[in-house]
């Protein structure tokens, strides 16, 4: 016995990272346990974090005092914010990360967050007493006991790399996979599952030709991830553009065979949204080329991730088809792309807190719940590190609705319908997506961070600042209004039907700016930029707010109805068999959670209803 | 949990047999209670039928439906009695005295529904066919049962995923290689989507007249004739027919079916100047009636010479029918001249007796004209006052959509809108249903 925790984090990775600072902020004896200290924070794939839904995912993560949105800022070296020509709740921010800037400022901030311990082991196994994780067993013997446990092991779990005829177990190159402890979660009866992945050559930047190749730059100024950067000062460095030709294609449709996927030797499901090359061959067969954007991985690295051509064809085969590329002709692979496949659990044996229902004490996030992206791995590890703090300290978990936050959304879609890919985050799949903002994110969330318990004294004292000065001027906001009369008499085109209108109701009409606002009321002009900002958000949406509001509420009435946690599902009259076995599995909390299980039918939902009603009454 | 029900699925009064249907958890325990042996499932078998106290109620065939591939998706049974009130009321007894009870109207239906067996379009199908009482309701309500509105709906839905799935990519994607006419080519779908909508709309007035009956009005002179017009096309005295004028005070309305269609007459008031309150009020209703209604008879004596047939010219429309009454009586005056007022009005003239068995000619010729004005070629899509109140949402909220689609993301909110409103019609989209069809269309993969 190697002395007693609160909580132990398994694995040092997105999800690892965020959740043993989480459950350090919370107060709890964190340890994280990883195999090899230099490789926490590393990005194993590509070198960027956010985008759309990422974006919103970082933000969030950042408005309850995470990590990631920190480190991004302190290692970003190309930053836009994606969709900036749309409307303010589809806008993504997004960086091009040095990774080794990353690891270094990430490694930086668990060694100086109090109360968290980091040490190098590879763990084999957990201690389970009675039904519950008490502490988890290294590969040498040593055992750690804690009040819970959080495992975030990647891809590690029988992870097999394959690449061309080669099969490698690994848990991404060069690191060996974690075999036993798969075994382990076989044994507690965990339902598992198998995905696959797949991630492009890396190149030797000094081998390519840039002089022909269209380049992207990012935003001038970098518009920051996290509420707490004021501004970024690192050298910003530009992407390559370029594609992939007829030639290229041809080559790769006459070795499909050699493809992991296409030559039948992997089993698990790849991601729609991240196809391998040879996918996009075969699926999109009449395109004559596909977009590669060539991602430098670092300031001072010369490796180049070319984004978009992920594959697990022969290393010949690679070397290949890339020198039939624009700019490639004389390229040198610093490291073969390939393909793995992973186990992962299937999300539906988890609670809404991240816990494992059958094994108390255990907490899982990141890929093995069967999630892809560093995002989604960051923001279930936030919740499953406080998680599991707060059940140490016996309070109630964090739980966020669908109408807070994107989290609230992920950790909903994988516990209440699971997986049939890896998860990622878009913006489609939240509901209320004009409320769930990249920009109001500290707005919706830092509050419930404080109470929570994993909001820093300074991040608590900035935001509160920020938030009175917003209050102040949205009072002024609703408060400044001209008659319709006024209105016309200072040129603005509104109907003359004797209405008054506030400020944001004039700001909503598509013809008059801020600008024409601030020569009726000089006293706006001096809003800061950021409040400003947020009243023309407040108006451009005037009405379509108000509607999901009231969406928001119907959408918490149904949330509001429990069920009762021995719920006996089977026994209920009224349901068909397919909702019935679904619903027994899934053990939904709630009326709404109920009715977004596959295969319920609103007839299955009345008939619950009428369950929950009948119970009220006898109750 | 739940109770066992039976109920009379046969109509009540004396017929060769009455069916007697079961449904509930404790189905077969009834059957038992009735001293019959269960037969094999979905088999008809020839069994006696006793009270508790062993006296035989009846020769019966039973069959027996296990759940839950039954009906209402519980255990079901079925007598067939034979026909009569005593014995269908000594066996509901026996079963009332077995626990059972009797069903709720539309309770069969309604668990079929919560079991999941039927949705809410065919849930009212059935309900309408169960009412139907003509040949092309039974077709409309069969139609809909066997889910043709059904498959109108879920091309509808397809478009709405469609469009979705374009939006969607031009948010979530803004990175990847669209093409450049993906927003303009996510819109065309839904405008067209729009201009069906109003077709559905304006089909509806179709769908709910072969569902409620096409209505026509009969308007004329007091003492006219209307009253025994009516009573020959129904078949029987509906309105009281006498020779003092102003008999019918109130409208009175008959069902009546004409070739394939169901259709309501109404007699109403006859129109004259120069009348008590009460029969003023008659007038009231009798004119708001023949305006509401689909087609108006508007009667004439022709054996009349007073010109008491003005007065009730002002109601007719073009395409209304003038029936010239009483033709087997001489000739009268205003014939003539109410026989070129519908000529200049554009009505077609027909001559009729009551006596002389012209009703059959006139039951022809109103056939003929509720089928050319009932048999669209296409399938009404709304039968429901229901449907065009989702329907007109769901156009709303479309037209809202192009209105913004330079936004996708407020383009995207009112499609989903619509999406809405017609899922409560025939069924949800979900997120997954567009991200399936997004990734089909759009390579996407940065």
């Amino acid at each position: 016995m190697t002395g007693a925790w609160d909580v132990i984090v398994i694995g040092g990775g997105h999800a690892g990272c965020e959740a043993a600072a989480a459950a350090a902020r919370f107060g709890a004896r964190t340890l994280l346990l990883t195999h090899k200290l230099e490789t926490i924070g590393e990005m194993s794939c590509n070198p960027a974090i956010g985008g759309l839904g990422k974006g919103h995912l970082v933000r969030e993560v950042d408005a309850l005092d995470g990590l990631m949105g920190r480190m991004a800022d302190a290692a970003g070296i190309q930053f836009r914010l994606l969709n900036r020509s749309r409307g303010p709740a589809v806008r993504g921010p997004r960086a091009q990360i040095d990774r080794r800037l990353y690891r270094q400022a990430i490694r930086k901030a668990l060694e100086r967050q109090c109360g968290l311990t980091m040490r190098a082991a590879a763990i084999e196994d957990l201690v389970v007493d009675g039904g519950r994780a008490v502490g988890v067993i290294s590969r040498c013997g040593e055992v750690y006991r804690a009040g819970a446990i959080v495992l975030t092991t990647g891809t590690f779990l029988k992870g097999v790399i394959h690449c061309g005829d080669e099969r490698i177990p690994a848990g991404r190159a060069g690191d060996e996979p974690a075999i036993r402890l798969a075994d382990r979660l076989y044994g507690l009866g965990l339902p598992m599952g198998r995905l696959k992945t797949g991630t492009p050559p890396r190149l030797d930047g000094d081998s390519i030709d840039w002089r022909d190749l269209a380049m992207q730059a990012g935003d001038q100024p970098p518009i920051p991830f996290s509420f707490l950067t004021t501004a970024i000062d690192r050298p910003q460095i530009e992407c390559g553009v370029t594609s992939t030709t007829p030639e290229t294609h041809a080559i790769i449709a006459a070795r499909l065979n050699e493809s992991a996927v296409y030559g039948g030797k992997l089993s698990g499901r790849g991601p729609r949204y991240c196809p391998s090359i040879e996918d996009k061959v075969v699926r999109f067969a009449d395109r004559g080329g596909h977009q590669i954007f060539l991602e430098p991985e670092g300031l001072e690295d010369t490796t180049i991730y070319p984004n978009g051509i992920s594959t697990s064809v022969a290393p010949a085969t690679q070397n290949l088809f890339l020198r039939t590329i624009p700019g490639l002709s004389k390229v040198r692979v610093v490291r073969y792309g390939y393909a793995i496949e992973y186990d992962y659990v299937d999300p539906c044996g988890l609670d809404l807190d991240l816990q494992v229902k059958r094994v108390p004490g255990l907490y899982l996030a990141g890929q093995i719940n069967g999630t892809t992206g560093y995002e989604e791995a960051a923001a279930q590890g936030l919740i499953a590190g406080l998680n599991a703090a707060k059940a140490v300290s016996n309070e109630p978990p964090a739980v966020f609705g669908r109408d807070e936050a994107y989290i609230g959304v992920m950790i909903d879609d994988l516990v209440t319908r699971g997986v049939s890919e890896p998860y990622r985050m878009f913006t489609s799949r939240a509901e209320f997506r004009l409320r769930l903002r990249a920009d109001n994110a500290d707005q919706r969330l830092t509050a419930r961070g404080v109470q929570l318990g994993c909001v820093g004294h300074s991040r608590s004292t900035a935001f509160a600042a920020k938030q009175s000065i917003l209050e102040d001027v949205r009072r002024e906001a609703d408060e400044l209004n001209l008659s319709a009369g006024e209105a016309r008499r200072r040129g603005f085109q509104v109907t003359a039907d004797g209405q008054r209108r506030n400020l944001k109701q004039l700001l909503a009409h598509p013809e008059i700016g801020f600008a024409d606002l601030a020569r009726v009321w000089p006293q706006i002009d001096a809003w800061p930029i950021f409040a400003r900002e947020q009243v023309e958000i407040d108006a451009g949406y005037l009405g379509y707010i108000d509607r999901q509001d009231a969406d928001v509420a119907l959408f918490r009435r149904d949330e509001s109805l429990p069920l009762a946690e021995d719920l006996d599902f089977a026994a209920l009259g009224g349901l068909s068999n397919e909702a019935r076995e679904k619903l027994s599995r899934i053990r939904p909390r709630t009326l709404g959670q109920a009715a977004r299980v596959e295969g319920v039918t609103p007839g299955a939902i009345s008939a619950l209803l009428a369950h929950v009603r009948r119970h009220q009454r006898v109750g | 949990m739940s109770r066992t029900i039976f109920a009379l699925a046969t109509a009540p009064g004396r017929a060769a047999i009455a069916v007697v249907r079961i449904s509930g958890p404790a189905a077969r325990e009834a059957v038992a209670a009735l001293h019959a042996r269960l037969p094999p499932p979905r088999v008809a078998a020839l069994r006696t039928l006793r009270t508790v106290d062993g006296e035989i109620l009846d020769r019966a065939l039973v069959l027996w439906f296990p759940g839950p591939p039954s009906y209402t998706g519980e255990d079901c049974a079925e007598l067939h009695l034979h026909g009569g009130r005593a014995v269908v009321e000594r066996v509901s007894e026996a079963l009332i005295a077995a626990g059972l009870e009797l069903a709720e109207p539309g309770e069969f239906t309604r668990r079929a529904f919560e079991n999941g067996k039927l949705d809410l379009d065919q849930a009212e199908a059935v309900a309408d066919l169960i009412d139907s009482e003509s040949a092309a309701q039974a077709r409309q309500a069969i139609g809909q049962l066997r889910g043709l509105l059904g498959d109108r709906y879920r091309d509808w839905r397809s478009v709405l995923v469609q469009a979705l799935a374009g939006l969607e990519a031009l948010v979530d994607f803004p990175e990847e290689d669209l093409p450049a006419d993906a927003a303009p080519r996510a819109a065309r779908p839904v405008a067209a989507l729009i201009a069906q909508l109003d077709l559905a709309l304006a089909d509806q007035a179709r769908g709910t007249r072969v569902r409620d009956g096409y209505t026509i009005a009969i308007v004329g002179a007091p003492n006219a004739g209307k009253s025994s017009i009516l009573n020959g096309l129904v078949g029987r005295d509906a309105a009281i027919v006498t020779d003092i004028a102003g008999t019918t005070r109130d409208v009175i309305e008959a069902p009546v079916v004409l070739g394939a269609y169901r259709a309501v007459l109404a007699d109403t008031a006859g129109i004259r100047d120069h009348v008590g309150v009460v029969e003023a009020e008659g007038v009231r209703r009798a004119q708001a009636w023949a305006q509401a209604a689909d087609l108006r008879l508007w009667v004439v004596d022709q054996s009349a010479c007073g010109g008491l047939w003005r007065q009730a010219a002002s109601m007719v429309r073009a395409g209304d029918l003038c029936v010239l009454s009483k033709s087997d009586l001489p000739v009268g005056n205003d014939a003539g001249m109410a026989r070129a007022r519908a000529e200049a009005e554009g009505l077609q003239t027909i001559s009729h007796s009551a006596r002389s068995g012209g009703t059959d000619d006139l039951r022809s010729i109103l056939s003929h004209r509720v089928a050319v004005d009932l048999s669209g070629a296409d399938f009404p899509a709304v039968t429901r006052a229901r449907h065009a109140r989702h329907l007109v949402e769901a156009r709303s909220h479309l037209a809202r959509a192009l209105a913004d689609w330079e936004s996708p993301e407020l383009a995207a909110e009112n499609v989903r809108l619509a999406a809405r409103a017609l899922a409560k019609i025939a069924g949800q989209i979900g997120v997954e249903d567009v991200l399936d069809k997004l990734f089909a269309s759009f390579c996407i993969g940065k």
